[in-house]
């Protein structure tokens, strides 16, 4: 216990330790046996194919979800979080795939969600300099904060789910599938984003389905199969590579083609055993 | 050189302004513009009332001159102030997207209440009041309870709250069945003919219009200071004369005869309370986020279940008020109270003013314009000497088409990209 949860994060210190960490929703296991970790400053991708348990594990972390078993160490602390508003007090914040967004309400509003200035008498005009700022850092383009979420687009919603994630100066910050419903610009804002979180010292966990992203932004790639751990790779890992530990198999239509293309390929795989 | 200068020279552009796709209104013809085009895609907000009341009212006073004489409106503000305080409770429960079919004979058993405990038990007024007002606070907390730890759908439970409570007003008002409430008592001259001096009332019709003006000038004055765009000055001058203009004849008007009445004057101030709490505080932030998304307000940190007590718990205090209230009015407690239309008025006023079914959507306001249409279309039948048959299908119908208006412009938002 070196300093308190809200202090600065030293550089390439451990943020967020998973330990076995198990979510079972009746008879199925969504997650068994997770080990995960995150330093400060670092990138990490979580891919897997559908239902292999990143959405699940993301839910865990952010609180949503408590897990069945295991013990989640965060900043050198064993934590629990009953809700999400105890993972967000910690320092995670988290932009979920739905995005989680009110439609009826305005983008100030939903940036403030939970956290507006002046409870007892709204300071609106603070509220929207800080959004426009935020927005501003991201690139974003909103033709108005004073619009309602349900009139801007995919793209529009995505960015200003990633603006309110930012509000809190988390820690850490996770992003399920960030770039899924962005066009190419925004995409590259969004990983220009992600660095510059990076930067700042900040852990990322990132979930993707696009290869390309990952490897442009991830410092380790995990990747998970039917909710276990399945190897942990280096962005310079061959698409096979990924493919065959994503997939579990090595002999598949993708790793196939490769084959065809390149007969050979480096190993860069490093399995990870605690 | 020539381009710093121009730098130099150009305002800088408002920080709201930056973005050239989005057509910004300005003036008077950009207000009336961005209104049509508003109502053109379903927001309707207050259109529809405003529209039904100027029919209602042309053709009761086509049918009756006396309707709209100043005896008559004012009465009709004594009988609005009573359900329109159990209405008040509705919208705060429809902004969560639950309803609270139990209002009206929580009202009743609050009035029964106060009637047992002041009259007969011989409790001071204000006390009997206050326990009947925290008793509507338990059993509000209570249908909250079972929401949020049960997971009992609103409406089962406040259906089942109906009829046991209506059990429990008819259990303590006994065999009698009815309390007499004192004529003279300060409550029965409150619900009966208390009207405020006429000089107070033209003071307390110009604060609206003062109000609006100050903050409009505040938030201008602001969001000047601060870089982003705001109305103008000229604008916020028109609103708040017009405003000002409005009430002022509507009070001269009402002073020709009786004036306007306290308890009148009692419901405006809840609803401006509420509007308040509603659109200023994080509080009802935290409710219309809950209304439009409750796993986006659950993850967003809000308490989503202390939010919900607080709906459930205020609708059913507001209930209990308005049955108070209505005590005064008929100077008794009965087992008639708070049976029959009660309930249907108050939830039928919330609708008709602009409070969405749906949920996320509306404001305090609402309560009050839909029980002036209601009470209208009531006082107007009630002076065309309709029998309540007739009276009962035509409130009915009246709800069916709010509740179509409704639905359809809520399509409509949604293929428009208005929440």
């Amino acid at each position: 216990m070196t300093d308190s949860p809200q202090g600065p994060a030293s550089p390439h210190e451990l943020v967020l330790s998973l330990r076995g960490v198990s979510k079972r929703f009746g008879a199925v296991s969504a997650l068994t046996d997770i080990d995960l970790d995150v330093h400060a400053g670092e990138v990490v991708a979580l891919v897997g194919d559908n239902g292999a348990g990143k959405s699940t594990l993301v839910k865990i972390l952010a609180g949503v979800h408590p897990p069945s078993e295991g013990t989640i160490t965060f900043r050198s602390k064993n934590v629990t979080f009953d809700n999400p508003s105890a993972a967000l007090t910690l320092g995670i914040a988290t932009v979920f795939q739905d995005l989680a967004l009110c439609e009826n309400l305005n983008v100030v509003a939903n940036i403030f969600l939970g956290r507006e200035l002046n409870p007892l008498q709204l300071d609106e005009v603070s509220m929207e300099i800080r959004s426009w700022k935020l927005l501003k850092e991201l690139s974003a383009r909103i033709p108005s904060v004073r619009e309602v979420v349900a009139s801007l687009s995919g793209g529009q919603r995505q960015t200003v789910a990633i603006a309110r994630s930012l509000l809190l100066d988390p820690k850490l910050i996770l992003l399920d599938e960030p770039t899924a419903a962005l066009g190419v610009a925004q995409t590259a804002e969004v990983l220009d984003l992600i660095e510059r979180v990076r930067a700042r010292g900040l852990g990322v966990v990132m979930i993707s389905h696009n290869m390309e992203d990952v490897r442009a932004v991830a410092d380790r790639i995990v990747v998970l199969r039917l909710g276990r751990n399945n190897g942990v790779f280096l962005p310079d890992a061959t698409n096979a590579e990924l493919v065959g530990a994503i997939t579990g198999a090595s002999n598949n239509s993708v790793s196939r083609r490769v084959e065809r293309r390149q007969p050979q390929g480096t190993s860069t795989q490093e399995r990870q055993q605690p | 050189m020539t381009s710093d200068i121009k730098d130099d020279v150009a305002p800088a552009p408002l920080m709201d302004r930056g973005d050239v796709r989005v057509t910004h209104e300005a003036g008077a013809s950009g207000a009336i513009r961005s209104f049509l085009s508003r109502v053109r895609s379903g927001d309707l907000g207050s259109l529809p009332v405003v529209v039904g009341l100027v029919i209602i009212w042309t053709v009761f006073e086509s049918l009756n001159p006396v309707f709209l004489s100043s005896d008559n409106l004012a009465n009709l503000l004594f009988d609005c102030s009573t359900v329109g305080v159990i209405s008040l409770g509705i919208v705060c429960i429809l902004i969560v997207g639950e309803i609270d079919l139990s209002v009206g004979s929580l009202s009743g058993f609050a009035s029964a209440m106060v009637g047992v405990l002041w009259v007969n038990q011989g409790w001071p007024a204000w006390l009997a009041i206050a326990a009947a007002v925290s008793v509507g606070g338990l059993i509000g907390s209570l249908y909250a309870l079972l929401f949020n730890r049960v997971g009992m759908p609103s409406f089962v439970s406040t259906l089942s709250g109906l009829l046991a409570i209506l059990g429990l007003q008819l259990y303590i008002l006994g065999a009698a069945g009815s309390i007499n409430l004192p004529y003279g008592s300060p409550l029965v001259n409150f619900g009966q003919i208390l009207v405020m001096p006429h000089s107070v009332a033209y003071a307390l019709a110009a604060l609206p219009g003062l109000v609006t003006f100050a903050t409009g000038v505040r938030a201008i004055v602001h969001r000047r200071q601060a870089n982003l765009s705001s109305q103008s000055l000229g604008t916020l001058l028109v609103r708040a004369v017009a405003i000002t203009v409005a009430l002022e004849l509507v009070v001269f008007y009402l002073n020709q005869a009786r004036g306007v009445p306290w308890m009148f004057g009692l419901f405006v101030g809840l609803v401006m309370a509420m509007s308040y709490s509603l659109t200023r505080t994080k509080w009802g932030r935290s409710m219309t986020a809950v209304g439009g998304n409750r796993e986006a307000a659950r993850r967003a940190g809000i308490n989503v279940r202390l939010i919900y007590t607080s709906a459930f718990a205020l609708c059913s205090m507001f209930a209990a008020a308005g049955g108070v209230l209505s005590a005064a009015r008929l100077a008794s407690a009965s087992i008639q109270a708070g049976t029959g239309d009660v309930n249907l008025n108050a939830i039928a006023a919330a609708v008709i003013g602009g409070t969405s079914l749906f949920g996320g959507r509306g404001n305090a306001y609402s309560a009050l314009l839909g029980i002036i249409v209601i009470q209208s279309i009531a006082s107007g039948l009630t002076l065309i000497d309709l029998s309540s048959s007739l009276r009962y299908m035509i409130t009915g119908a009246v709800l069916a088409v709010a509740v179509i208006v409704d639905s359809l412009a809520r399509r409509s938002r949604v293929s428009h990209g208005r929440a």
